[in-house]
């Protein structure tokens, strides 16, 4: 079916602004097919139902929107671990402030470097579980991103990796427009732990393309920049063997403009995905947890935990699906947003959904929107909690249901510290 | 300590007139108790001292050690001294026990421009507190009062008292959902923080809490106003001849 002309006028044009970048043999190709793919989908458009509470026209337009650069004195968080940091600046390697990937005991490298090689293992990988991740939901800008990222690492964990890996990304210029395209692959049995941090880019198109083997666990941390101009749409697209566990949670503290995507395929028996977010806006703030669970195996579990904080006219939005095919018996699926508002402005849009074909699964979902219960302020106060401490404390408490998905006590910890750290700096 | 002069309060919502008229004052080291029938006013006098929102008092004043408590926020209440056990303890998903528990006493300690406690000793005084009234490590770590039964959450109002040894204490129907195992442990916390410089204030429909708890002073409470004031003995008369008679005297 021919696009509409405004939908390829407005394809054409973001097009027009990019050039496929050079070299390599596989992931040439690789590229062509999906800027194919994002010609025959074109990019969102405000009528498209899926873009239906947040508006795409500055993640599609030609240039980026210009964002301020955001100074604080708040560290960078995860500064104290034990890692293998590999950071980019507005969306280029920067091989100086990074650790030397030849070094770290694991697989790892630059995209350019894995692509222009005539066999490697990404090229299995590269594209293919977006491609994969098009249907039933098309997801054009991680097409894009397929077909235009210029940079971003291959990662392969045969073992237990002794570090985490490490992404940082650091703002520096107010026009940067990047996209970067990490491929990730645990084979069997594996363990590996990802984070990520930094707000990038004034506009940051992100895609992460994870494959874990039977048996293997990934867990994900990430934090998103507090620039308060920045915008970014990510995708993280990841495949489950048997008995592998794979758990991503986000913090999203500011940002005008934020679309998390996150499409999981649970493939093998008996494999466990958790996602949860724990977002905070205040003022000009669109925040966006667009999450999409296939079960197609027995007796798999998932779980979505997403919580937002808001106020100041910030919005919310969720829209979280878990889709329970024929052979997937014995599912378990679980999935709640919630969202707490400070004050009257402020709105959160959340569309859950369940699809069930399989007769033998226990799914539950809930959503709830809600003010700072006054009883449970009230006690704090009457014991001698000043207003601002007591607010903050059931802040806390209300997000602490997904920031308890991250395992990891030292992780947890500096996810709660850089919490408490923005309602400090955020008065009510 | 605590005065209360002609206190007349009514709902902000709606003009309906709750209290109309209390006098009462609670001398230090003492215990008074107040007793009356359901919607006599005894919870809305507790909730107006220690300042819930929803109420606007039309008339009178209530100070404690000369400070005006109604000028106050809850918070400044509770660092002045005043604390009220809750008939309902409230539940708060999230927030452990111990770092509820940590954050009033350290932040009613700075409001009174006294050092923070460091956390060794404060776990070594709460854990000693929580001993005498059976409270278990577990039920620390928990959030404060989630899955707690009824006696564990009055139990839990009353370490809090221990904790923050207030000057003034109010307690809204402590025995409220108490077997009388839980009865005694509550009344034994209580009593052991009787004391010569603290006054309480002991809201009760019945009379078997105060077996335990012994007042000095008992007042009948009906229709907003305190209608008759004895010794120990008017809660006896109480329990023998329910409220009826001596309403009808008063009246």
């Amino acid at each position: 079916m021919a696009l509409p002309q405004v939908k390829l006028d407005a394809t054409e044009a973001r097009l027009a602004a990019l050039a496929l970048p050079a070299g390599g043999s596989w992931i040439t190709a690789a590229r062509e097919a999906a800027l194919a793919r994002v010609r025959e989908m074109g990019l969102p458009g405000r009528r498209d139902e899926y873009w239906k509470f947040t508006r795409p026209d500055t993640l599609v337009q030609p240039e980026a929107p210009k964002a301020a650069l955001f100074s604080h004195d708040e560290a960078m968080p995860f500064l104290d671990l034990d890692r293998i940091c590999v950071v980019f600046v507005d969306g280029v390697f920067d091989e100086e402030a990074s650790d030397d990937l030849g070094a770290a005991g694991i697989e790892i490298e630059r995209l350019a470097i894995a692509g222009a090689q005539d066999i490697h293992w990404a090229r299995d990988l590269y594209g293919k579980l977006e491609e994969a991740g098009q249907n039933p939901v098309m997801r054009p800008l991680a097409a894009l991103n397929t077909a235009f990222a210029t940079d971003g690492v291959a990662i392969r964990v045969t073992g237990k990796a002794e570090k985490p890996v490490s992404l940082v990304y650091h703002h520096r210029s107010e026009t940067s427009d990047a996209m970067l395209h990490h491929v990730i692959r645990l084979e069997q049995g594996a363990e590996l732990t990802v984070l990520e941090n930094g707000p990038a880019a004034a506009r940051f198109n992100k895609v992460m393309e994870v494959d874990v083997a039977d048996g293997a666990t990934f867990h994900h941390v990430r934090t998103q920049g507090r620039d308060h101009e920045r915008r970014a749409a990510t995708h993280i697209f990841a495949r489950l063997g048997t008995e592998s566990v794979f758990k991503s949670f986000t913090m999203t503290a500011n940002g005008v403009m934020t679309r998390n995507e996150c499409v999981i395929e649970l493939t093998g028996d008996d494999a466990v995905a958790h996602v949860a977010g724990a977002a905070m806006g205040d003022g000009d703030f669109h925040h966006d947890d667009t999450v999409f669970i296939t079960h197609d195996a027995v007796n798999c579990e998932s779980r979505q935990v997403f919580k937002k904080v808001l106020r100041n006219g910030a919005t919310g939005v969720f829209q979280g699906k878990i889709l329970v095919q024929p052979e997937a018996q014995k599912t378990d699926g679980y999935q709640i947003s919630q969202s707490l508002l400070l004050d009257d402005d402020s709105t959160f849009l959340a569309k859950p959904e369940l699809e069930i074909y399989a007769d033998d699964v226990a799914c539950s979902h809930g959503s709830t929107t809600g003010a700072i219960d006054e009883d449970m302020l009230f006690y704090l106060r009457a014991r001698g909690v000043p207003l601002k401490r007591a607010q903050d404390l059931l802040v806390l408490a209300f997000l602490a249901e997904a920031v308890e998905e991250i395992e990891n006590p030292a992780l947890r910890e500096s996810i709660t510290v850089r919490l408490q750290g923005w309602l400090e700096r955020h008065s009510h | 300590m605590l005065e209360i002069k002609n206190l007349h309060v009514q709902l902000e919502e709606e003009d309906k007139k709750i209290l109309k008229g209390v006098d009462l004052t609670v001398e230090p080291g003492k215990v008074h108790a107040i007793m009356g029938p359901n919607g006599s006013g005894k919870s809305t006098l507790s909730y107006v001292l220690s300042g819930r929102d929803g109420y606007e008092v039309t008339e009178g004043t209530a100070t404690l050690d000369g400070q005006d408590l109604l000028a106050m926020e809850p918070e400044e209440r509770a660092a002045a001294g005043l604390f009220l056990a809750f008939q309902y303890p409230v539940e708060i998903p999230g927030v452990g026990n111990m770092t509820f528990l940590r954050t009033a006493v350290n932040a009613q300690r700075k409001a009174r421009g006294q050092e923070e406690m460091s956390s060794t000793e404060f776990l070594k005084v709460i854990r000693e507190k929580a001993k005498e009234l059976q409270i278990d490590a577990e039920m620390l770590k928990r959030p404060v009062n989630v899955g707690f039964s009824g006696g564990e959450k009055k139990r839990n109002e009353i370490l809090q008292m221990a904790m923050l040894e207030p000057r003034m204490c109010i307690l809204d129907e402590t025995d409220s959902g108490l077997d009388v195992d839980a009865m005694k442990l509550v009344s034994d916390g209580v009593n052991a923080l009787r004391d010569e410089g603290r006054g309480f204030l002991v809201i009760t429909h019945y009379q078997r809490l105060l077996n335990h708890i012994r007042p000095d002073v008992v007042h009948i409470m009906s229709n907003g106003r305190i209608v008759k004031t004895g010794g120990p003995e008017l809660a006896l008369e109480v329990e023998e001849n329910g409220y009826a008679d001596i309403l009808g005297e008063a009246v």
